[in-house]
């Protein structure tokens, strides 16, 4: 079976790419990579072609953060529609945040989410397992079965490991087996309480305050102890100019540490917030336009090295209560492309780096061979339409789930075909 | 003039005009309460719902008698008797007295924004009796009402706001109410009960008392709830009486004809010296009867009264 994506504009930052060039897949990996393949492909197998004239054509997307909430969690989001939701988004890996039920803290659970990913999955599940037993943060889990099960980093996403003495031992003993510690930096003692951002919004709507120091706190510790353990940190979804900062300086010295920052918090400030909707409620919380500015300005400058979605699925039921019991998170597999690519239009990213943030960096932290069309390489390509214009209609979404900020939207740029291992497994038009 | 309006949230939402129309309405209605028979026939078959999640006396006392006074059915919902407790949730529970055919659920909530919730889903008017920390625009609607009794205008008013002014509803609706109304807003407290950038919402902050009452026309003393003690906001009980409690010697450093009011209920020897509760200043509990008064007027204006 030979597949030929036909005249598009091929962006792939891992080969500095940018050019008209085909792509011919042969077998689930991608054959040849060159103009005007059409030509030299004829052989004796069957070709297909698809037509990829005024489209981008770019490696699968790797998500760094997505809550797959299965197991424990079905009634949020299982593996098969979270996956069909990444495949809609362009996602062809995307790794799964160990907070399920149980937490994902051993390989028996790893190997459940693997093999379920295996026979319902529409696209690469990755897991991520946790670095303590029941994301208590007492004692280390078992992260070296978790990596040999198939966990690509470790994480207590959502329950930060508060003690500083425990995340130290977490990383030096996860450097030896090669596996990043990605933290959700939120000192819970500073954040108690909190729902949204501690600022002119909580104090004009009366909720709790998250101060920028809960976050940053937290990235300050993390980066003195990456740099005394040497372990590779990543830091999830940075939202304050501060932890920019530094990071930025961490980089500068050569800390071994990475970052990413989801959509949602270069796009959204804390005002969005004013009309106590649910939606809007994701920890951490939408900040200021000063720290929205230096995410992107971070995301420009290479200190953020990846968007990843922070996909976080919740029922209707769950978001629609009061603000204070509502829980947090917002999803964004099936949105994250067009406003990332919001900054390319406002000439705020290169399309190259946009592209790159949501392929070979990714990719890069968690060591996988994937976010990028070399020739050899693992067929999974995303095709963009970089001109359509749409509405976000949360009501045909994929995803279990219809919790996202951005519902009524116009947007610009759209997915229009997921390819994995080169077979296509979304199609803007049958799949909608 | 009519109040255009489904729902009383906010402050924040009112504008001077429509502020001014549910004063002056207040004042043809708080005649009615003097009557010997204290009731008009305006309400005569409409449904009140008292839903309160949060114990009051005041607040749910002052709306059932406004109810009543207007002639209107009221029910008393609270959480202690209600299917609340069996984990309904609070939008199934409105909507359930919704199809009750309530006209009016007045709300109390521990949750900031429960109110607007409910008001964005019901076709009843929701009227906000208190939201978490947001709002409680009723209280600040009868501290206009009786500031205005007695100085006429608050233009130009300067007015402080004193006491744990972040975890204060009373403290923002009165705020906003305030500004709208032209007076100078002056909040004091401890930093700790200071909100984040209140500046912006055209406060100026004092953090001494002393300093924070030179030259004003009233005080709005705030109760301190005495179970922040203990979460790292005020050391004791005893420090924050000894910078904060307005005193006999204290009332001296603002105008001479200064008002003292207080949204109840108060801790003597706390925030406010019982002589000063009780003392000529004090409009405390003018601020009761006047919340009548104004509540009616809200009812009146909300079930489409024109005036």
């Amino acid at each position: 079976m030979r597949l030929l994506i036909a005249n598009g504009r091929l962006v792939d930052p891992a080969n500095k790419l940018n050019n008209l060039l085909d792509v011919l897949i042969m077998d689930g990996k991608i054959a040849k990579v060159g103009p005007e393949l059409s030509k030299a492909s004829t052989g004796s197998k069957a070709l297909e072609v698809i037509d990829a004239s005024g489209k981008l054509v770019v490696p699968g997307f790797i998500d760094l953060h997505t809550h797959l909430r299965e197991p424990g969690y079905e009634y949020k989001e299982t593996i098969k529609t979270g996956t069909a939701a990444a495949s809609a988004g362009g996602f062809t890996t995307i790794c799964a945040m160990p907070n399920t039920n149980p937490v994902n803290d051993n390989q028996s659970v790893t190997e459940f989410i693997l093999d379920k990913a295996r026979r319902e999955g529409v696209v690469n599940v990755r897991p991520i397992g946790a670095i303590t037993k029941g994301s208590k943060g007492l004692e280390l889990a078992e992260i070296a079965e978790l990596r040999e099960a198939g966990c690509v980093a470790i994480s207590d996403d959502g329950h930060p490991v508060m003690s500083a003495e425990v995340m130290r031992r977490a990383m030096e003993y996860a450097k030896a087996f090669g596996l990043p510690v990605i933290d959700h930096c939120e000192d819970l003692t500073l954040a108690e309480g909190g729902m949204v951002h501690e600022g002119r919004i909580s104090t004009e709507l009366g909720l709790g305050g998250i101060p920028a120091a809960a976050e940053e706190v937290m990235v300050a510790r993390d980066l003195i102890l990456a740099e005394q353990t040497g372990a590779h940190l990543h830091l999830a979804h940075i939202s304050t100019a501060g932890a920019v900062r530094m990071i930025r300086e961490a980089k500068t010295r050569g800390v071994r540490v990475t970052a990413e920052a989801c959509p949602h918090h270069f796009t959204l400030t804390h005002e969005a917030v004013i009309d106590f909707d649910t939606n809007k409620k994701m920890n951490p919380p939408l900040r200021t336009k000063a720290d929205v500015e230096a995410v992107i300005e971070g995301l420009r400058d290479d200190t953020l090295d990846a968007i990843a979605t922070d996909h976080a699925p919740h029922a209707p039921e769950d978001k629609l209560q009061e603000f204070e019991t509502a829980p947090f998170g917002v999803i964004g597999l099936e949105t994250a492309w067009p406003l990332a690519y919001g900054l390319v239009l406002s000439g705020m990213l290169t399309l190259e780096q946009a592209v790159a943030k949501l392929t070979v960096q990714p990719a890069q932290i968690i060591s996988i061979d994937r976010g990028t069309l070399s020739e050899g390489a693992v067929a999974d390509v995303t095709i963009i339409d970089p001109d359509v214009t749409w509405t976000v209609d949360p009501s045909e979404f994929l995803s279990k789930s219809r919790n996202t900020p951005f519902g009524g939207w116009k947007m610009r740029g759209r997915v229009i075909k997921t390819l994995v291992s080169g077979r296509v497994v979304w199609s803007a038009s049958s799949g909608r | 003039m009519a109040l255009k309006k489904k729902d009383i949230l906010a402050i924040k939402d009112l504008d001077v005009e429509e502020i001014n129309l549910i004063l002056d309405t207040a004042e043809s209605f708080k005649e009615v309460s003097t009557r010997d028979i204290k009731k008009v026939p305006t309400l005569r078959g409409k449904t009140v719902v008292n839903l309160f999640f949060e114990p009051s006396t005041r607040t749910r006392t002052s709306f059932e008698l406004a109810a009543k006074r207007l002639s209107a059915d009221v029910v008393n919902f609270s959480v202690s008797t209600s299917s609340v407790v069996k984990g309904e949730s609070l939008l199934d529970t409105a909507k359930n007295l919704q199809a009750m055919q309530a006209d009016f659920i007045v709300i109390r909530h521990w949750a900031s924004g429960a109110a607007s919730l409910l008001a964005r889903v019901l076709s009843s008017s929701v009227i906000n009796a208190g939201d978490g920390a947001h709002e409680h625009p009723t209280q600040a609607l009868l501290d206009l009402y009786t500031l205005r009794e007695r100085k006429g205008n608050l233009q130009g008013m300067k007015v402080a706001i004193v006491g744990d002014i972040a975890h204060s509803r009373v403290a923002r609706s009165d705020l906003y109410g305030l500004k709208k109304m032209g007076a100078e807003v002056r909040v004091v407290g401890p930093a700790t009960m200071i909100p984040a950038e209140i500046e912006g919402l055209g406060a100026t902050v004092y953090y001494h008392l002393d300093e924070a009452l030179s030259g004003v026309d009233a005080i709005i003393m705030l109760r301190l709830q005495l179970e922040r003690q203990g979460k790292a906001l005020f050391p004791t009980l005893r420090e924050y009486s000894r910078l904060y409690c307005l005193t006999l010697e204290r009332l001296h450093l603002a105008n001479r004809d200064v008002l003292v009011m207080h949204p109840g209920p108060i801790n003597r020897g706390v925030e406010i010296a019982p002589e000063v509760a009780d003392g000529l200043s004090s409009l405390i509990l003018d601020q009761v009867t006047n919340g009548i008064a104004v509540r009616m007027a809200l009812l009146f204006l909300l079930s489409g009264g024109k005036v």
